[in-house]
């Protein structure tokens, strides 16, 4: 770079410059955001159960879990930090999990008690077992209750993902902190607006999958 | 078949029990009505016979074995169910909604299908349906689905909880009908519960009508819970129309039909106006060969009986119809009888006093 010289509002040739990098944080932030929606939705669908088992256990669960949703990220990491360490992959992901909790609980939940009573008792008045009621009839029916949380965990996730550059790990975060840190513009940039298009087309495919599973929902509405 | 011995619920935290000390038999191939107010445990009866509610005493036997000495999803894939909201699957198409039981049976694939396509056709279902969901299907389709999907695995046994109260009246009477002969062609013992003494009456073989508490006030044909109500509670329930009730249930066929002023069209001008001073009438009806023409006017009669007009009657009824539309017929027609014809040959005819005499009779 020629000193003196203005710098443009985007440099796009530092762009093409980073290829590389770009493409590395892409896979990183993408899989930080799939490991920890895939580990909350397996502890969210097992603490659902129980909740559903027992009806009791669903208040304190969606009280532990509503109190971690509701602490500020970077006081969680903070916290964390002298617990399992600085740079550490085991921090972010408790992390993140923790906040796609709530979300995925409440939605598994309602999802399942949202089945009409009369189609229970139909399953049962066949002659299906409890088990069978569950799997084959109740878990279907709240698949698209059940997605709908997954893409808000998702979004959130791909959100919270770019914060844990603070605690060691890759992904858009830290070009966004590079760039706030150096105020170059273009890296904080590319940072922010690759997280945001990751969140959109996340978010998309996971609708496009509702539509894909739920096939009976697709004809109510008349397509 | 099915045998009630002092069936008894209550259900926990309610002080009074929901049925008392019920005892009833519904023999093979019986379709009986379980009938009351809301809150005389019919439901609940219903659910204790395939153990969706388990009673707290007494017992349920179902063709000489004990419901309670079988598994109870074992036992309620031998009872066909239907509820009023239906309940089919949103999520499985028509076909897979059929299939329910036979597949928990584990029947093999040939046998599910070839016995879904007797079904639709059994059910008078469009084939067209069978890949779609339940929510393209209209109130009436989704019942007899969900009446096919009871019969899938052919059970001797079918409980019924308001089957065709969710649907419009229109559709309700077709369903009705269509039912009560299926059921009376297939030979099921069918168990119903509804609260429209109505449906009760024109479906059932019998009806059991129940009071508060689930005791059972009396148990009988249709026919004589109308002719002879047991207490002041089943005359009550029956309502104010018991008369026309019964009429609704009498064929025309069964009361005996009086010839009236008819001539046959090739006797003579003299015999239609002695016909017509025997019946003290001004006009006389003409047969030809046992076909009915018509009737003609007293003071037309002068020369031979063909040459005349035949006017057409006004009320015509079939030996199937009920005395009931009879009644109607005659009295919204403004006649003073109604002709009864079969397929064009003249049987007789009806009028007011007669029908009346079959209420009070």
């Amino acid at each position: 770079m020629i000193l003196g010289q203005e710098r443009p509002f985007i440099e796009w040739d530092w762009i093409s410059r980073n290829i590389d990098e770009i493409g590395q944080a892409t896979v990183e932030h993408f899989t930080h955001t799939a490991l920890a929606v895939s580990i909350g939705l397996v502890l969210s669908f097992g603490l659902s159960l129980a909740a559903l088992r027992w009806r009791q256990a669903y208040a304190p669960i969606t009280w532990v879990t509503g109190v971690l949703y509701t602490i500020p990220s970077i006081a969680l990491f903070t916290f964390l930090v002298p617990i399992f360490g600085l740079n550490s992959l085991l921090t972010s992901q408790i992390a993140l999990v923790s906040y796609t909790l709530l979300i995925l609980i409440r939605n598994i939940v309602a999802g399942v008690r949202g089945v009409p009573e009369q189609v229970t008792e139909a399953s049962r008045g066949m002659g299906m077992t409890d088990r069978r009621i569950f799997l084959s009839i109740k878990l279907p029916l709240a698949l698209p209750a059940i997605i709908a949380g997954v893409r808000v965990a998702a979004v959130t996730t791909i959100g919270l993902v770019t914060l844990t550059v603070l605690v060691g790990q890759g992904g858009y975060g830290l070009f966004i902190l590079r760039g706030i840190s150096r105020q170059f513009l273009t890296e904080a940039l590319v940072g922010t607006s690759l997280s945001v298009m990751m969140a959109v087309v996340v978010d998309t495919s996971l609708a496009g999958l509702e539509r894909l599973v739920t096939p009976w929902n697709r004809s109510a509405s008349g397509t | 078949m099915i045998r009630l011995d002092s069936l008894t619920k209550v259900f926990p935290g309610s002080a009074s029990p929901a049925v008392t000390g019920l005892t009833m038999e519904v023999g093979e191939g019986e379709l009986v009505a379980l009938v009351g107010p809301s809150g005389c445990g019919k439901t609940t009866t219903l659910k204790m016979i395939n153990r969706l509610i388990e009673p707290t005493s007494g017992v349920v036997e179902i063709a000489g074995r004990d419901a309670s000495s079988v598994e109870p999803h074992v036992l309620r894939r031998s009872i066909g169910y239907v509820i009023q909201q239906v309940g089919l699957f949103p999520h499985r198409t028509i076909r897979e909604n059929i299939a329910t039981v036979p597949l928990l049976m584990g029947w093999d694939r040939r046998q599910v299908t070839t016995r879904i396509d007797e079904l639709i056709e059994l059910m008078g279902l469009d084939p067209d349906l069978l890949d779609r969901y339940p929510s393209e299907l209209s109130g009436g389709q989704q019942q007899r689905v969900g009446v096919a999907r009871a019969l899938a695995a052919d059970p001797p046994v079918l409980l019924m909880d308001e089957p065709f109260g969710a649907v419009d009246p229109i559709v309700r009477g077709r369903l009705q009908i269509e039912f009560r002969d299926l059921q009376r062609r297939l030979g099921k013992t069918v168990v119903f519960v509804t609260h429209d003494i109505d449906e009760a009456v024109m479906m059932a073989t019998r009806v059991a009508i129940l009071n508060s508490g689930g005791i059972l006030e009396q148990y009988d044909t249709p026919e004589q819970i109308l002719a002879e109500p047991a207490t002041p509670f089943v005359a009550r329930f029956l309502g104010e129309e018991r008369g026309l009730k019964r009429l609704a249930l009498r064929p025309v066929s069964h009361v005996e039909l009086k010839r009236g002023p008819m001539v046959d069209v090739d006797s003579s001008p003299e015999e239609a106006l002695r016909v017509m001073s025997d019946h003290g009438v001004q006009w006389v009806g003409l047969l030809d060969g046992g076909r009915l023409l018509g009737w003609a006017h007293g003071e037309s009669v002068h020369g031979p009986l063909r040459e005349l007009v035949a006017h057409p009657f006004l009320v015509v009824l079939q030996p199937s119809d009920s005395l009931r539309r009879a009644l109607d017929a005659v009295v919204t027609g403004h006649a003073q009888v109604a002709v009864v014809v079969d397929d064009g040959v003249y049987l007789g005819m009806i009028d007011v006093e007669k029908i009346a005499r079959e209420i009070t009779g």
